[in-house]
């Protein structure tokens, strides 16, 4: 391959697993539901669900509330792009089409900035659930941080890099680099901090109805129309994302290695399934779970940052 | 005379003409004529600055203009680089400075007060310069001196406001009250202050004494033999003098108090420039007078920058006043720039000069990126207490509709500020987690602990610092103004708004070509017998950061550009599949319409944060609830009052402060006003000093 058709390979290989993302985000969301329907004894939605939803509101015209300027216009489409950049540069598909570009600290960081960009959308509505969804979610972010950069680290120790590329293909060509008491820690941290991220039960309710327990819904509280549908969108390409960062950084057989179209083919597919089995265990894990009070979602929280600085401390210690 | 000499007398000559301008002038053309000449003499020590870390050097030595030791200065690379960071901070603060202090003649506008402004600019510029000992202590003083009496700008009264020209008794009273706050500001910086200058004074000459010259070449030559004792102790003292000028915890009480208390642009200069020469004088004493040192000694900085980092930025997450946050927000950089320089040495200690180079690249990295956005979101912070007259970020709001130019400066400085992807601070703080992450093969146990626990607290106070600034952005700008003032507030003049825009575009080379300042990075490295090499040559079109001891890579442009680009077509996509976008009421509850009052406050904002640090912070609370006359169960009114004291200051200085106070009471008795009282004194004196050396 000449440097120029490889170049070309890549981009092709980053837009295809954004667009894989972007479409599979809705459906993880449908399965989550779904699942969770069913253990409850409800017959709950279909599947693609979520996508109809998101069908109906991109056709309808958004409002803006009167006090609120160009910030919350600004957010739904920071927070899509910060997710679409990340779903087509981490190393979910191939590693080596991102190898050098995606860092898992500015990973991290990117996922940071939609979260920003959405809290201050929040407060910028001037109402008092804006505020709070903003404050709560910001208090939670300040938290996960620290958790989500350390565990980061603990992996990075193996390798001697934070290059995602590396530490996933590196865990691919050597399985027993996996299996270390530092990756089990690590793990840990980084489920508990995906939940927080994701806003999941027990940190945050999805499906709450009552502005008092509101995180995430608070804040998004005066979207509506297409508006409605990118944050929606995007908040469950968020989850698909950390979803398939667990799996590939924990779990990364399957992704492909080497630029082959079959090679490719299987990783798309494989990874396919990795998402969905971690949906249905979010899901499983979600009905025998109750939501935690919010003021106790710091201890939690605390404790998923002293497993990351365990896991650290192992990597660095036991190498 | 090359160009750094041409340049540095340009420098001095200008800021000689501001301040005789300033004292010339009248008061309408006074701070237009000082305030270009400053920015002026600011560039003219860019320029030099630039020249140095490209490889240039200069020396001059005139040995009468100070008695018995003269004046010494040199450059090098170290050097041009705080003078390039001090020249490009001055630059926007003698901008702003056009702007900002008005044509009334009173306060930041009198006088005295733009006499020593582009002094206390020049006297920055001549400490990274120094060649000496008390040539080093001459222009560190000036600048205590300068800085201090600046603060003191608006000691008789706060400058009246715009939208409160009607004072009233009241205002005049606040304005007394505020008056105190200056004075006592003022107060804590010059005891703070001179107590650092003591420090140095007496660590700094010990130095001199025995390696036996007051010259950095002479130390340099004397220090190789020196016992480890006396090394350690100068640095200790070197680390009260210049990490105390730094605001590193705990000898910080003067820094939120200098910084909330003097006007805008010295704030400026205060928090950009000037705490960053404590850091150049911790790495000139540590890594080349003193030639790297002892393990503990970089420990000690580890600590103190660990320290520094959490507490600053927990307290500035839940200040509320504008200012008070950005100071303790300075602190938490200190901290970080501190934790680097604290590894640059442990590593260097350990033998592994790559990593070394490394911590001491993204400290160094980070003083300028620090100073970029600083001076953009002090610059910022004046715009906002101009137009308003407060700092009481719960009194603010809805400044994006008034003030658009200044909340999107403000904006993109508090982004750079919270180290999120596309600003800047992010880059230097990547650079810092790389080089945390390369400890090397044989790093030995206390690395091997040290950088796992110091990547925690930089995590920590990242997630932390995100928070703190979307409070600020958050409740400070956007939504309903909630006072009067705020709502009334107008756009500051254009040369601030060039000012804030000139130290933007800083932020924004510094974000996207982080790269372009490698080759004078690893210079400095050199010097310092450190090693930094990039991998390979720099390729100007992708302006990577890439190092030989990293195995990652860090894109700023890309990532920038792709944000953006991504952004865009989603907007535009997104635009075009549905009808336009209408205004409408925010969901009220059906109690409309929301008022201002029933916005988030930053103090509700960064309540659960508050909650969650309770132990570390012990705010004390006052809730007086008023019941009805005719039933307890009805309340009539509840009033709040919530202050979050500087628990450090509380534990550690008010103790000493109570004891001192006492010793100078009880030291009274002894000059009961009897001469011959006195004269026993001196002569008992005397015969000490004689038994002393007799005995000696």
């Amino acid at each position: 391959m000449t440097a120029d058709v490889r170049g070309l390979v890549i981009v092709a290989l980053a837009l295809g697993q954004a667009v894989l993302l972007a479409v599979l985000a809705p459906y993880v969301l449908g399965l989550t539901r779904a699942v969770r329907a069913r253990l409850e004894g409800r017959a709950g939605g279909r599947l693609g669900q979520p996508w109809r939803d998101l069908r109906k509101l991109l056709r309808k015209g958004p409002t803006s509330p009167a006090d609120a300027s160009l910030v919350f216009v600004a957010a739904p489409p920071v927070l899509m792009a910060t997710s679409i950049v990340v779903a087509g540069a981490a190393p979910f598909v191939a590693t080596a089409s991102v190898a050098g570009r995606a860092d898992l600290i500015v990973v991290v960081g990117l996922l940071l900035l939609g979260t920003v960009a959405l809290a201050l959308a929040g407060l910028d509505t001037g109402t008092a659930f804006g505020g709070m969804g903003a404050s709560r979610e910001m208090t939670i972010a300040a938290l996960v941080e620290p958790t989500l950069l350390l565990s980061v680290f603990a992996l990075s120790v193996r390798v001697g890099s934070t290059d995602l590329a590396t530490i996933v293909s590196a865990g691919a060509t050597d399985p027993a680099s996996v299996f270390t008491p530092a990756s089990a820690l690590a793990a840990a941290a980084l489920a508990i901090a995906t939940l927080a991220e994701g806003g999941r039960i027990p940190v945050d309710n999805p499906s709450t109805h009552l502005e008092l327990t509101m995180v995430h819904e608070a804040m998004v509280l005066e979207y509506s129309g297409r508006d409605l549908a990118l944050v929606e969108w995007a908040s469950s390409l968020r989850l698909t994302i950390l979803l398939g960062l667990l799996a590939n950084l924990f779990v990364p057989w399957g992704v492909a290695t080497a630029l082959t179209p079959i090679g490719v083919l299987i990783g798309a597919a494989v990874f396919v399934v990795k998402v969905g089995l971690l949906a249905v265990a979010l899901a499983v894990g979600e009905v025998f779970t109750a939501k935690l009070r919010l003021f106790r979602v710091p201890e939690l929280l605390a404790g998923s940052f002293a497993l990351a600085l365990l896991a650290v401390l192992a990597a660095a210690v036991l190498g | 005379m090359n160009v750094i000499g041409a340049a540095l007398a340009a420098a001095a000559g200008l800021a000689l003409a501001g301040a005789a301008a300033s004292v010339l002038f009248g008061r309408s053309a006074r701070a237009r004529v000082a305030g270009p000449l400053t920015a002026l003499s600011g560039v003219a020590a860019v320029v030099a600055g630039a020249a140095a870390v490209a490889g240039a050097s200069w020396s001059f030595a005139t040995p009468d203009l100070l008695p018995l030791t003269g004046v010494e200065l040199t450059i090098d690379a170290l050097s041009g680089w705080f003078l390039l960071l001090v020249g490009a901070v001055t630059c926007v603060a003698g901008t702003y400075t056009v702007g900002y202090v008005g044509r009334s003649g009173e306060g930041a506008s009198s006088r005295g007060a733009l006499f020593l402004l582009p002094l206390f600019a020049a006297s920055m510029m001549l400490v990274p310069l120094a060649a000496s000992v008390p040539t080093l202590l001459a222009g560190w003083e000036l600048m205590a001196v300068t800085s201090l009496l600046l603060v003191l700008t608006e000691h008789r009264h706060r400058p009246p406001q715009a939208p409160l020209a009607n004072a009233t008794q009241s205002d005049e009273r606040t304005a007394a009250r505020a008056g105190g706050a200056v004075r006592d500001a003022a107060v804590w910086y010059a005891a703070m202050t001179q107590l650092g200058f003591v420090a140095l004074l007496a660590g700094l000459l010990w130095l001199a004494a025995v390696a036996g010259g007051t010259s950095f070449a002479a130390i340099r030559a004397g220090a190789a033999g020196m016992d480890a004792t006396t090394a350690g102790v100068v640095f200790l003292l070197g680390i009260v003098g210049f990490a105390g000028k730094a605001g590193a915890v705990p000898l910080h009480p003067w820094l939120p108090r200098a910084h909330a208390e003097s006007p805008s642009h010295v704030s400026t200069l205060m928090s950009a420039a000037m705490v960053k020469l404590g850091i150049y004088g911790l790495l000139r004493l540590g890594f080349d007078l003193l030639g790297g040192g002892a393990t503990w000694w970089w420990l000690v900085l580890v600590v103190i920058g660990s320290g520094s980092a959490l507490y600053g930025i927990t307290q500035a997450a839940v200040a509320q006043d504008l200012k008070r946050m950005l100071a303790f927000s300075t602190s938490e950089n200190v901290g970080l720039i501190l934790l680097g320089v604290g590894f640059a040495g442990l590593y260097a200690r350990s033998g592994n000069p790559a990593a070394a180079g490394l911590a001491l690249a993204a400290a160094l990295l980070h003083t300028a990126n620090h100073a970029a956005f600083k001076a953009l979101l002090f610059a910022g912070a004046g715009s906002v207490v101009r137009a308003t007259g407060t700092r009481d970020l719960d009194r603010l709001g809805g400044l994006v509709r008034t003030m658009p130019a200044t909340t999107i400066m403000f904006g993109a400085g508090a982004l750079a500020a919270a180290a999120l992807p596309p600003g800047n601070g992010f880059v230097s703080e990547w650079l810092l987690l790389q080089a945390l992450l390369h400890p090397g093969p044989d790093a030995g146990t206390l690395l091997t602990i040290a950088a796992p626990l110091a990547v925690a607290v930089v995590a920590t106070t990242a997630g932390i610092g995100v928070a703190t600034y979307v409070k600020a952005v958050g409740t400070g700008f956007l939504a309903r103004a909630r006072t009067d003032p705020a709502a009334l507030a107008r756009e500051s003049p254009p040369s601030m708004i060039v000012a804030m825009g000139l130290a933007g575009l800083a932020c924004v080379g510094l974000s996207v070509g982080p790269g372009l300042t490698v080759p004078a990075l690893s210079r400095i490295a050199a010097d310092l017998e450190l090693i930094l090499d990039t991998g390979q040559p720099m390729v100007p079109s992708d302006l990577a950061l890439r190092f030989d001891a990293v195995r990652a890579t860090l894109w700023p442009l890309w990532t920038v550009l792709g944000i953006v680009a991504v952004t865009v077509a989603v907007a535009v996509t997104a635009r075009g599949l549905g009808p336009a976008r209408r205004r409408a009421a925010a969901w009220d509850c059906g109690d409309g319409p929301l008022t201002a009052r029933m916005e988030y406050t930053a103090t509700s904002f960064a309540e659960p944060l508050q909650r969650v640090f309770d132990d570390v912070l012990a705010p004390e609370r006052d809730v007086d609830v008023t019941h009805v006359d005719e039933s307890r169960y009805h309340v009539s009114a509840v009033s709040f009052q919530q202050r979050i004291p500087d628990r450090i200051e509380n534990r550690l200085y008010q103790p000493l402060l109570g004891i001192m106070r006492r010793l100078g009471e009880q030291a009274r008795g002894l000059g009961n006003g009897s001469v011959h009282r006195y004269l026993g004194y001196m002569l008992g004196a005397l015969l000490a000093v004689l038994v002393l050396g007799v005995l000696r």
